[in-house]
Order: structure tokens, then C-alpha cells, then sequence
């Protein structure tokens, strides 16, 4: 082959590599970051799925979990986990969720116990999150399933246990299915004249009266 | 959001009732203050004196005159301002884009103040190389600006029993849209290199919540970034500073701020955020879950109950149109709660999973009107009323509430939310 010839090849050659890469639409390796070390993920990994992937070390005991409980959570969830005021209420609302007034904890709603052992583990307490050791953090979640009756007075949450709690609510949940029981909404050609009969109003949000003030607000334009 | 029960609701609303029975819900704003010395023929103050030289306002604010243009609370809402919600001022603003300070702002531990120096995002789970990203290292990266609405889930949460707050910033200020600009989430995950069986990831976040989400891989896929500017100046703390996940269409709880990692995995986790709230229970006491993709909706943001008319004549109704499913291809306006309908002018960019600015003209003559507006987007998807909502979902649902707003016009210029039936 002629210099030229084979200048030519080289030429496709260049050409033909990058188009191929674009066809499988593979993002190119740029050597941008640092490898993570096991060190660096196992502090910072703290998710548990539910089938208990991701549990901690330890154990923790509904009576254990009890001191914990009124020294960190009661003051703002309750004694008997009713809430304090405002503050998310942890226990009780059994057989509510169909009615005019649901009420969601623990036990009436969350589908898993790793819902709510993640959630302390990475949330609480408010203010003071990440501090609980994997004791403590068994045994208030222990504690907490026993103010909903899922758990008797005598368990001891861990990772071999783990799997023996069944939340009430685990088959509360679907798939979204907006698509198909909302499938009316889809119209290409939606009415524009005489579409329904006479409009009354039916409620007035003046009446509540529970919109904030102007006065009450701040009113500085700049932070 | 941390939203009330309806006993405490009840309570709440006794109370109020007793305390604030007298004050106006919110009063139309008095006429406007004139100084004849600065009319015509006089020369006004502004036009004889120097003003401020340049660098005295190094990075600008807006004009003292515009000091209401503010975030609000809804104090009763939540427990605790580190973990609620402060609405975007909708009815004091126009066009697509919200301005960066305006954004609402929604936490559930307070803000998070990071140090860039100190920034990490981990990539691990199910890929070849877990990595770990400093905020140079993505700046680095190929990058993407695309402008994206981003809305709570329980926008308009408050509204699902009857009209109860009195204002477009407290019924549909949780939303906001501005340009971002980071890296394809697909290019950083192709970093790290996903396994075949991987099928969702989870994003979570560095501020004391470590809010946590679980994303279908096919979305980390397509469209998410991991963004760190937003028009084009870097996020703002309220908004994630350095870094937070788009998911552009989807709720805005996914959004994770101060974002720390990012794991692959095979399952979703069904964290707390995604059970124990942002799941919509359902008047047979189910509740969907993963509903994420935010419906096509629509507000008429001026006039609004903030937004009064002060005059008879001509005046355009303006307001916003989204959708998390595409574009939106129209917009209609009733003025008559419902009943004859005629189409919007979209003014300005349509984009995919943005907010539009419409206008409809208007030649009032001080008659009561029902004001509505009802968005269609470009999958054929016409946003409902309220009722055709609740007959299908019942009111506990708390979250996506995308049905027709209305506000009264009343001879005053006053208006107020209202329902129709």
C-alpha cells in the first residue's frame, strides 16, 4: 500500500472510532474522581431495605429501648407516641386510614419495619441525628413497635430477629395507577361551550380566616 | 410535607377562629401613595441628584419599593420552622422564571450550609468502581442546562376538604422554575459503570433529614442531572448548595438537596419518605405509591386574591401551566367558573416539564367573575376540576392535587379562593 493509502486508513480509522462510540451511546470515561474505599462507604452506607439488607450489628430490647425513648423522643412524640402538640404521632390509628380522619403512625401505615428503623437511623433525634448507637437504635425501634402492639413486651429487635416483624400495613400500598383509573382525564377535545349547568359556590376560604396576615409577615425584600 | 391530621385541623381552625375572627384574610393593597412634587410638570427628586456610584450594590437586590415580594410561611402548618415549607410569591411574579431568593423552600432538618471544600458525592452500590466526586471534579464534567419546573407534592395539599388558604402563593406557591446546570446523571453513573442487574438508585442527602429517595434506574437514565447552578449563578443553600438531583417532571421531593450519595441497587429501599409520606392514601384506605410524575396543572396567578384589581377596563389575566408528563400545548380560562371556556396566548418558551407564562385579555366591568384555568399538555392530559379529583380519590390524599383553581371576583376588585359546585 502506498504512504498515502495507508494515511488514508489511518484517517478512517480516526474517523470510524468516535462514530462507533456515539452508536452505543456509551458516555466516554473522562478519569474524573477518586476510587470510594471500603472505609470511606461503610460511614457513610447507612440505608436498610427492607429484607434487612444494610442491618446493623447489635440489639436492642423493648425495655432498653423504653429509657431511650423518654430520654430523646417523648418530650416531642409522647410518652404513649399520641405527639406532643404538632409533632408526628408514632402509635395508634389503628383502622382509621378508610375514614373521614386517618391517622398515620407506625402501626396504622408504615409498610416496613425498615421504613422506620432507617428513618431514626438517619433522622433522629430531631436536632441530634446520627448520634444513637446500634443498640440504642434497636431498641427505641423496638420499643416504638411495642406502643403499636406489633411487638410483646419481652422482644429483642437485631438482625436475626429482623425479619420475624410484621407491620399491619405492609399491603396498604399500590403501584401508581393514574393511567388507567384516571384515564378520563386524557381527552383530546375537552369541552369549551355551555359545559355544565349553573356554578354556585360552595365554600369560601375567607370564612376559615386561617391565612397569615401581612402584618405578621417579614417584609424585607433582601436576605 | 409534615401535614395535619384533620382532628388537629379541627382544633387549629376553633382556634384561629377565635383569635383572628376580625382580621381580613389578606387586604387589598391601599392605593398607591403619589408625591405630586415628582409629577409632571414637576422634576422629580431622582432626575436632579447622582445616585448610588457602581459597586455599591455588589451583588444586586431588588428595588426597596419591591420589599412584599417575599417567601411566606404558613406558621400553623408544621411543628418546627426547620421542617416546613416557605411559598413561592407567585401573584408578584411574571414570565417562566423564578427568580433564585423567590424559589420556595421546603427542608425537613433547616438548611444545610456546606462548604464546597468539604462537598463529597459517592457513587457505589451495583457498579464496577464505586467513586467519589468533589465539586471540581463535576464541574469538570461534560455539563447541560435545561429549564425544568420543580413542584412539592403537596402543593395545593391544604385545598383537598374546600378552599382554606386565601392566596396563589399559599395554594400553588410550591412550585418554581429556573434553569439548571450540571452533569448528566447518566454520564456519572456510566463513570462508575452500572451492573446489568441494577434497576433503581438511591439518592440521598447531606443535611440532618439525609433525605432519602429511591429513583427507577430507567429516569436516572433518561433526563436526571446532578445540578449545581441555577441561573446560572450556584444554588443557592435553601436550594442544596453545592449540588442537588433534577428529576425533571417528577415530585419534588426526589429532588434531593446537599446531595452525599448515590447507591445502585436492584429493589427500591421504601424509606420513610416514600411510605410513610409521599404516598397518596385513597378513600378505601389504600394508598398509591410512587406516583411520581406531577400532572399537568395550572393557577391564574394575577389577579389572585393577593392581587386585587384596583380599576375597571382592560386589564390581562396572567398565570402559570405545567406538566410533569411534557409540554404544555394549551391553556384554556373561564370566567365563568367553568362553564364556557376560551384559549390562552402562551407567551414565551414552551419547554419540556416547564413552567409557561399564559395571558388572556380581559375587559372587565366591575361584574362578579369565577376565574379558572385549565392546562393541557402534549400526552392529551386536560387538568381536571377539583370534584372529578375527589370522586376518584377521595380528600386524604394530601399529595398531587392538580385540580381547577377558581378565585372570585367581586365587584370590589377583591378576590378570594373559593370552590364551585
Amino acid at each position: 500500500m502506498s504512504k498515502w493509502g495507508s494515511l488514508c486508513v489511518i484517517a478512517l480509522l480516526a474517523l470510524a472510532t468516535p462514530a462507533l462510540a456515539q452508536k452505543k451511546e456509551l458516555p466516554r470515561q473522562y478519569g474524573i474522581g477518586h476510587a470510594a474505599t471500603p472505609a470511606q462507604i461503610a460511614g457513610w452506607d447507612i440505608d436498610v431495605r427492607p429484607d434487612g439488607e444494610g442491618a446493623l450489628p447489635g440489639q436492642g430490647s423493648v425495655k432498653a429501648g423504653e429509657k431511650v425513648y423518654m430520654d430523646k423522643c417523648a418530650a416531642c412524640h409522647g410518652e404513649f407516641g399520641e405527639s406532643a402538640g404538632r409533632w408526628p404521632q408514632l402509635a395508634q390509628g389503628k383502622g382509621t386510614l378508610a375514614s373521614a380522619d386517618p391517622v398515620k403512625t407506625v402501626g396504622s401505615y408504615y409498610p416496613y419495619l425498615s421504613s422506620v428503623f432507617d428513618y431514626i437511623r438517619r433522622a433522629m433525634p430531631f436536632g441530634d441525628a446520627q448520634s444513637l448507637s446500634n443498640d440504642e437504635l434497636y431498641a427505641v425501634t423496638a420499643y416504638v413497635l411495642n406502643l403499636n402492639d406489633i411487638v410483646d413486651d419481652n422482644f429483642v429487635l437485631s438482625k436475626q430477629t429482623w425479619s420475624s416483624v410484621k407491620m399491619p400495613n405492609e399491603g396498604g400500598f399500590y403501584d401508581d395507577d393514574r393511567e388507567t383509573t384516571e384515564k378520563t382525564f386524557w381527552n383530546a377535545k375537552p369541552c369549551m361551550e355551555d359545559c355544565r349547568g349553573p356554578v354556585k359556590i360552595t365554600g369560601h376560604a375567607a370564612v376559615l380566616d386561617v391565612t397569615p396576615d401581612e402584618k405578621t409577615q417579614k417584609r424585607n425584600g433582601v436576605e | 410535607m409534615t401535614e395535619p391530621t384533620d382532628r388537629k385541623r379541627t382544633s387549629r381552625r376553633r382556634f384561629l377562629a377565635g383569635v383572628a375572627g376580625a382580621a381580613a384574610a389578606v387586604a387589598a393593597k391601599p392605593a398607591l401613595a403619589e408625591d405630586a412634587k415628582n409629577l409632571p410638570p414637576n422634576v422629580a427628586d431622582w432626575t436632579r441628584a447622582l445616585g448610588d456610584g457602581v459597586g455599591t450594590r455588589p451583588y444586586g437586590h431588588p428595588s426597596k419599593f419591591e420589599n412584599q415580594v417575599v417567601r411566606r410561611t404558613v406558621p400553623w402548618l408544621t411543628a418546627t420552622p426547620e421542617s416546613s415549607v416557605a411559598f413561592t410569591p407567585l401573584h408578584e411574579l411574571d414570565g417562566i422564571i423564578t427568580p433564585n431568593g423567590l424559589c420556595f423552600e421546603r427542608h425537613h432538618s433547616g438548611i444545610a450550609e456546606i462548604d464546597p471544600n468539604d462537598y463529597r458525592l459517592m457513587l457505589h452500590g451495583l457498579v464496577d468502581k464505586p467513586l467519589i466526586f468533589t465539586l471540581e471534579d463535576l464541574k469538570r464534567m461534560p455539563r447541560a442546562n435545561r429549564i425544568h419546573f420543580l413542584e412539592c407534592a403537596a402543593n395545593t395539599g391544604m385545598e383537598w376538604r374546600g378552599a382554606q388558604l386565601n392566596g396563589c402563593q399559599y395554594t400553588h406557591g410550591m412550585v418554581h422554575c429556573v434553569q439548571y446546570t450540571g452533569v448528566p446523571l447518566k454520564v456519572l453513573l456510566a463513570q462508575a459503570g452500572v451492573k446489568a442487574n441494577a434497576k433503581w438508585i438511591l439518592a440521598e442527602g447531606g443535611d440532618a433529614a439525609a433525605m432519602t429517595r429511591s429513583v427507577p434506574l430507567p429516569k436516572a437514565l433518561d433526563d436526571c442531572i446532578v445540578a449545581y447552578r441555577m441561573n446560572g449563578e450556584m444554588l443557592r443553600p435553601e436550594q442544596g448548595y453545592p449540588v442537588r438531583l433534577v428529576v425533571p417532571g417528577w415530585e419534588g421531593n426526589l429532588w434531593v438537596k446537599w446531595l452525599r450519595r448515590i447507591k445502585v441497587g436492584d429493589k427500591p429501599w421504601y424509606t420513610r419518605e416514600e411510605t410513610a409520606k409521599y404516598t397518596d392514601l385513597m378513600e378505601n384506605g389504600k394508598a398509591r405509591k410512587f406516583t411520581f410524575e406531577m400532572d399537568a396543572k395550572s393557577v391564574i396567578t394575577s389577579p389572585s386574591p393577593q392581587a386585587p384589581l384596583r380599576q375597571k377596563g382592560f386589564t390581562v389575566i396572567s398565570g402559570l401551566a405545567w406538566s410533569g408528563r411534557g409540554k404544555i400545548a394549551r391553556v384554556d380560562v373561564s370566567l365563568d367558573g367553568g362553564r364556557n371556556w376560551r384559549a390562552a396566548r402562551i407567551d414565551g418558551p414552551a419547554f419540556d416539564k416547564a413552567c409557561v407564562r399564559f395571558y388572556s385579555e380581559l375587559d372587565w366591568n366591575g361584574e362578579p367573575l369565577l376565574l379558572q384555568s385549565r392546562a393541557m399538555d402534549d400526552t392529551g392530559y386536560v387538568q381536571p376540576s377539583k370534584d372529578a379529583l375527589r370522586k376518584i380519590r377521595g380528600v386524604n390524599s394530601i399529595y398531587h392535587n392538580n385540580g381547577i383553581q377558581t378565585w372570585a371576583l367581586k365587584p370590589s376588585g377583591e378576590l378570594e379562593n373559593v370552590e364551585v359546585g
